[in-house]
């Protein structure tokens, strides 16, 4: 995984770098769900994202992720893949429509049922596939309360149904979804009418997981790649460091300004400020995946961090003016300052909140860096710099 | 002390005459949106082999026949940006392959291709979005000044507040409808964001002189003599004004020259908005509560 800045620790907690910064794809796809009905459309979109999970997991990308998103009727998947190198054949895989087919154990010439060497049924694939499948639900038993599994066929499928589980009565007919096998009921009898429950020690969620992959690959919903933002490794490495680099300047320069200006406080603001890089990026660390415009966002909150000193100490030479003390300068100074630092502050938060809220993907990483920069800088720039301020004054 | 309600129209006029020029130029150049908001694709290549833009651009439009592509190349002349109408996928690969086979090893740097429903929900979403800033702010200084309604009703200084605000936003924009006009830069997500930075920073010097202004109300004895308390409180706060802008037009400046080209327009924009909106916080907010007081 890459790491950025180098440190002695990197290994153990690298950063968490957006698919801006470490090359990768990010994809958006539009689910056609005018043939699903409006009720089941939700589990099928889980039953989707499920079955897209599991194919970019094998691409060996370091953290995919799968979302949904829904509105109005539009139903959307989003797939990111950071550090991807064949971005050409995962939209190839992920475009595949989800095929579930179904499975009975494999009888050798001898006629007993085949075990792999771990002792395992080996399945072979019977001609009932996805295209007779039509739905899944979840119902609960009215007598015992238990969470219950209810598949359902066409027509068509029904009697294929029939004939499969009566040449397998007392053994596992298997489910799969895209070759994975999602569940292996035992047949109990011979099944007519192309409806069946599948019964088992169920919890809810796993009844409902199954019902969900039983119904993206039963229920019909094509996906259509609507948007898709690749980024070279080589492009996001030069923009990581072109902004890492620009940031260090950037703060340099405030640094400088602040000393030369408010001399001894500013050295104070300048450790306040120093505080308030190391906290906002300890936070980074652990909670966000950093993203051009995420770090970009937190050299902004630089620029914006000393703000608060700068209304302080401007305030406290004027109550210096007025000949009170050091002591009283500073407490009336932080005390009349306040107001003003308060009301900005909750502006900015309240502009990010909303950028949060309204927008997608990278300005997200944007509105959250300076976010949490507003809210630790309230705490560095007031607290750390009033205690440094009274420490050194007597 | 600067008598600045003094020079108070000359001040409200220079803002008066950017204005009118950024909605010309709004009007006139109009805006060139990016892939992002109206759809299309975005594709940047690196070549091994020395080729001219106008050279690649025939290729793609007679050979590949692809649909109205332009291509920009940068100042080294091996990097390439193609935009294009969306195309999918599969052309996608088969326009990659020809053109590695036509024009030797080839690297992609970016590949952005967005679907014209997306475009359009973004722009929707942006327009809610600086709305719903804008008024939500305006509506905050409102809130925030409510227990200093004599001589002057806080709503005013919430007005005044949503009349700077829209004048810093405005002007930038329409800085920007000139740089698309002359420079081919395309309004995207980037510029939206600057935008609604620019207010949301813009509005902290305003803030700080309402504050004052507030201040000064309460502990002046000549309460009515408005233009006076507003001139001493430009005064009082000019240089913490100027400042806290400074620290950030520093950190803007060092992104602009050092960080990622593909920010660089969206820095610009800030550091534009940056200026117009230092300004009218001192020159423009505070005279403009008195046109909506009148004694």
């Amino acid at each position: 995984m890459f790491v950025y800045p180098k440190s002695p620790y990197a290994s153990v907690m690298p950063w968490r770098l957006g698919l801006d910064l470490v090359g990768g794809t990010y994809l958006v796809y539009e689910v056609d769900m005018s043939a699903v009905a409006g009720g089941d459309r939700d589990i099928v979109m889980n039953g989707l994202r499920d079955v897209i999970e599991k194919r970019v997991n094998l691409f060996g990308v370091s953290e995919p992720r799968v979302t949904t998103s829904q509105k109005g009727d539009s139903y959307r998947l989003n797939v990111e893949l950071a550090g991807i190198k064949d971005v050409n054949e995962a939209i190839k895989m992920i475009g595949e429509t989800p095929f579930l087919s179904f499975g009975e154990i494999r009888v050798n010439e001898k006629g007993e049922f085949m075990k792999d060497p771990n002792g395992d049924p080996v399945f072979g694939m019977t001609e009932l596939t996805g295209r007779y499948a039509k739905k899944a639900q979840m119902v609960v038993d009215n007598i015992t309360g238990t969470p219950e599994v209810s598949i359902e066929f066409t027509s068509e499928g029904a009697d294929i149904f029939e004939k499969v589980t009566g040449r397998n009565v007392g053994m596992p007919l298997a489910i799969f979804l895209d070759g994975n096998l999602i569940s292996a009921p035992r047949v109990s009898e011979k099944i007519i009418g192309g409806k069946a429950q599948i019964t088992g020690s169920f919890t809810r969620e796993e009844a409902l997981k199954l019902v969900e992959r039983f119904n993206a690959g039963a229920l019909p919903a094509p996906i259509k790649l609507v948007n898709q933002q690749t980024i070279s490794a080589t492009l996001g490495q030069d923009s990581l460091d072109k902004t890492v680099r620009a940031g260090i300047w950037g703060t340099a320069l405030v640094m400088l300004f602040m000393v030369l200006y408010y001399r001894v406080s500013g050295l104070f603001a300048v450790i306040a400020l120093l505080i308030y890089i190391v906290l906002t990026l300890s936070i980074f660390k652990l909670f966000v995946t950093m993203t051009l415009a995420g770090i970009a966002g937190f050299v902004l909150s630089i620029g914006m961090a000393v703000d608060a000193n700068v209304l302080i100490f401007e305030r406290m030479k004027e109550e210096m003016k007025k000949g009170v003390s050091y002591s009283l300068a500073l407490t009336d100074g932080f005390r009349r300052a306040w107001p003003s630092i308060r009301d900005s502050n909750l502006t900015t938060i309240l502009s990010t909140l909303i950028l949060f809220n309204l927008t997608s993907g990278f300005v997200k990483g944007f509105a959250l860096t300076l976010l949490m920069g507003v809210l630790v800088s309230m705490f560095t720039a007031i607290t750390v710099t009033r205690n440094l301020l009274k420490a050194f004054s007597k | 002390m600067f008598d600045l309600m003094k020079y108070k129209y000359i001040f409200i006029g220079i803002s008066a005459v950017l204005t009118l020029a950024a909605f010309f130029s709004m009007a006139f150049f109009g805006f060139k949106l990016g892939v992002d908001l109206s759809g299309g694709t975005l594709w940047q290549l690196s070549f091994e082999k020395s080729v001219t833009a106008a050279e690649l651009e025939s290729y793609l439009k007679d050979y590949l026949k692809m649909e109205q592509p332009s291509v920009v190349s940068d100042a080294s002349n091996s990097n390439y940006l193609i935009r294009t109408k969306e195309i999918s996928e599969a052309d996608h690969q088969t326009y990659f392959s020809a053109i590695k086979n036509d024009f030797g090893n080839i690297e992609e740097l970016r590949f952005e291709s967005i679907g014209p429903a997306i475009g359009k929900e973004l722009r929707d979403k942006a327009i809610i979005a600086f709305l719903a800033v804008l008024f939500g702010i305006s509506a905050y200084v409102a809130f925030a000044f409510r227990k200093v309604s004599f001589p002057v009703n806080s709503w005013k200084y919430g007005f005044s507040t949503l009349i700077c605000l829209f004048h810093d936003a405005v002007i930038p924009a329409g800085f920007f409808a000139a740089l698309g006009y002359f420079k081919g830069i395309e309004l995207d997500t980037n510029f939206i964001v600057a935008i609604l930075v620019i207010i949301g920073f813009s509005v902290h010097d305003t803030i700080v002189v309402f504050d004052r202004i507030r201040e000064n109300l309460t502990l002046s004895k000549d309460r009515n003599d408005l233009g006076k308390i507003i001139n001493i409180s430009i005064n009082q706060t000019f240089a913490r004004s100027i400042n806290t802008s400074l620290t950030l037009f520093l950190v803007l400046i060092a992104l602009y020259f050092f960080g990622a080209p593909s920010l660089a327009y969206f820095t610009l924009t800030i550091l534009v908005g940056i200026i117009i909106g230092t300004y009218s916080s001192i020159f423009v907010a505070s005279p403009l509560l008195t046109f909506f007081h009148r004694e």
